[in-house]
């Protein structure tokens, strides 16, 4: 166990804590074929009581591959701190060994050769085996999960999310929070919580729009060990300007500082001991959200899909990130009494799919889930040449394809694909299945819309996602990605204000300069505008997947970044 | 592509309108406030404004003031091409200092509230609040 004042005392503390527990040893089990469920789970249970978190699962339920991110910039207080740090220096700054298996899981640049070493991760079977051995430790383990649960592939969008919620019933969870669950629209998520969950569904900055009243429980006090535990949900704050907001029209969200300040005070007052925030604010947001709250503990983060394998302090309180598509499970042993939190131990374990058994259990009800679907999914369309992956700041060989399949498919000159974080990735020479397509593309809004747009427009929608992403201020950041382009090549410098960052607009087709005042023909998907048209993004597609065959998608070139 | 079209173009708008603006508005909003206090430098304290970093519709943004002791709050929208959004006066007999209210934004800009107290010092507050197109979150 370690005490705040151990984490004080020295920064590479934590790091000597994980490499004592077993972290460092796993690269040389590994590559000895000797990596054993046993090196992944078996710990000495600490402290009194236990938190399971898991989060943006995005419905993944198989093994898959997953690429992390090569850019991930961070700006103003986050510049090069966790999570903005990606490949040879997030090695370095926490000790993983070059091949080592937990380089596979956290890093993107030998994510190929080290694959066919460690295979595929994730699986909801395994992180069932996982949950279920924790408790074994501690029986009564608080499984917490941060949400964009029910929406993904395919069997989710067909099931609009009952898979999932039936699953995690299954799972034993005891509270989650929320984003994309909302795009299911607010009829759907008042079913499922009225009459499917098993468990309370919490936020406390979602209001009423109308009368400005708590739409949600924001808060559940859990008696464990002895003590009392509040968990507090605080779900995406910008959901109506992210995702459609016709689509729950009634809600209002935000990131409210006061209202979190004010919940944690009465979860004080009603007794608790010790203050958790279930989070989907983004890394950048929560760690601003530790600097100006006071009284929480525990910050399990999420949204922005960062797996960090220690905790990150800020005042006394304690950022988690656990990743996102079921690659990883916190489990976090805290030591609470005499008034307060005096000890925390975190362990981030990755779900290697050939290492840990799958729960026979939640294998059968998995594949039940996924029986009626299973024909359609499992069809071929093409090959790929080059790995499909989407995470990175400015461009993934997934969208690259995507606005390849818009250009073409939709006769276009540029295409836009939004930022979005989630998707499983395919390594190269494999074949493309529908089954990837939807893991990619699968939600509720997805027409392929064709429209005309001047330069001016254009350059403005660059300019406000890239403030979305790069203003200074993480409560102005929305988190996901910049929007990818196909078809036009611009220079982003990530240090100026907003209307400045993005110049040398290009169209590439015929290497001129963007006009502000000429229109161009644009394809694009996932508008937040009600009533947009056009075939669904998955069928365009799949058309252009079986036109060509074998798709290539080399390194992209187009974007030039600014940064630092 | 009726929709989404048209409503690009009205976001566009807005953005343009801030673009062209700011100048000459945050100029009509600094006359306004010099005019409230008679020139006076406002203090930084005992005044407190509420709203949303990210509007999530600038027709209608959510804001509430609330400066105890005072006679009289005027907010200010400082990239509206009419600056002035609301003056409340509060009596002797005022339980509290506080108003709520929803208020219209052109674009991303400031708004500011202003407080005369009793004493007849003055007090301000500004806070950033964005208009975005939305859109592309993960």
């Amino acid at each position: 166990m370690i005490s705040k004042r151990h984490f004080l005392q020295a920064s590479l503390s934590a790091a000597a804590l994980v490499g004592a527990s077993g972290f460092g040893n796993w690269g040389r089990l590994a590559a000895q074929q000797r990596l054993s469920q046993s090196d992944l789970l078996d710990q000495p249970t600490t402290g009194n009581v236990t938190l399971i978190h898991i989060t943006d699962i995005h419905a993944q339920t198989q093994p898959i591959w997953f690429r992390e991110p090569e850019i991930n910039l961070g700006v103003g207080d986050a510049q090069g701190k966790p999570p903005h740090v990606s490949g040879a220096a997030f090695r370095d700054m926490f000790g993983i060994a070059q091949g080592s298996a937990l380089d596979y899981a956290l890093t993107y640049d030998d994510v190929v050769a080290l694959g066919q070493t460690y295979g595929k991760i994730c699986g909801l079977d395994r992180i069932a085996t996982v949950v279920k051995h924790i408790k074994g430790d501690r029986e009564d383990a608080i499984v917490l999960d941060g949400g964009d649960t029910w929406q993904g592939p395919l069997p989710a969008l067909r099931t609009n999310g009952a898979d999932m919620v039936r699953l995690f019933n299954a799972l034993g969870t005891d509270a989650m929070t929320s984003h994309w669950e909302f795009t299911l629209g607010i009829d759907r998520v008042t079913e499922i919580v009225e009459n499917e969950l098993n468990f309370p569904f919490l936020g406390a900055n979602i209001f009423d729009a109308t009368w400005d009243e708590p739409a949600y429980e924001s808060t559940q006090m859990f008696e464990r060990g002895g003590t009392k535990v509040a968990v507090i949900g605080q779900a995406f704050p910008y959901l109506p300007i992210a995702n459609p907001s016709h689509m729950f029209p009634d809600l209002s969200f935000g990131v409210r500082q006061e209202r979190i300040q004010q919940v944690v005070n009465d979860a004080r007052a009603a007794g608790a001991e010790c203050v958790v925030l279930l989070s989907h604010n983004g890394f950048d947001v929560d760690r601003k959200v530790a600097q100006n709250v006071t009284g929480i503990d525990v910050i399990l983060t999420g949204h922005t899909h960062d797996a960090i394998p220690e905790p990150v302090q800020v005042g006394d309180t304690f950022l988690i990130a656990s990743g996102s598509h079921g690659k990883f499970v916190s489990r976090v042993d805290l030591d609470i009494r005499d008034g307060g939190m005096q000890g925390i131990e975190h362990r981030l374990i990755p779900i290697f799919s050939d290492v840990i058994a799958p729960d026979p259990e939640m294998a059968a009800l998995v594949e039940d889930t996924r029986a009626p679907f299973k024909d359609e999914m499992a069809e071929v369309l093409g090959q790929t040449e080059d790995m499909l992956y989407r995470r990175g700041n400015f461009n993934g060989t997934w969208d690259d394809l995507i606005c390849k399949a818009l250009l073409q498919e939709r006769e276009a000159d540029i295409a836009l694909s939004p930022g979005f974080r989630w998707g499983a990735s395919v390594m190269p020479g494999q074949d493309i299945t529908r089954e990837d397509v939807f893991n990619a593309t699968a939600m509720s809004y997805p027409n392929a819309y064709r429209s005309e747009m001047t330069g001016e427009m254009l350059h403005l929608i660059l300019e406000d996602v890239a403030d979305n992403l790069f203003n200074p201020d993480p409560y102005y950041q929305q988190g996901g990605d910049m929007v990818r382009v196909g078809g036009m090549g611009y220079r982003i410098d990530i240090s100026q204000p907003q209307g400045s960052r993005i110049t040398d607009m290009t169209l590439l087709k015929t290497g001129e300069a963007i006009a502000a005042d000429k229109s161009y023909v644009v394809s694009g998907w996932a508008s937040v505008n009600e009533g947009t048209e056009g075939p669904p993004i998955w069928d365009v597609v799949e058309a252009y997947i079986r036109n060509q065959g074998t798709v290539s998608v080399p390194e992209n070139t187009t974007i030039a970044v600014v940064a630092g | 592509m009726k929709l989404t079209r048209r409503a690009t173009i009205l976001a566009a708008m807005g953005t343009a309108f801030v673009a062209v603006l700011p100048m000459r508005a945050t100029a009509a909003a600094d006359a306004a406030i010099a005019d409230f206090t008679g020139g006076a430098a406002p203090g930084a304290n005992g005044i407190t404004l509420t709203a949303p970093e990210i509007a999530e519709n600038g027709n209608t943004v959510p804001i509430e003031v609330s400066a105890p002791g005072a006679t009289e709050i005027r907010v200010y929208a400082a990239g509206n091409p009419t600056p002035d959004v609301a003056t409340f006066l509060f009596g002797p007999l005022a339980a509290a200092q506080m108003a709520s209210t929803r208020i219209r934004l052109a674009g991303t800009q400031h708004v500011v509230a202003v407080a005369k107290m009793a004493d007849g010092s003055f007090a301000e507050v500004r806070q950033e609040v964005k208009v975005t197109i939305g859109g592309c979150g993960g």
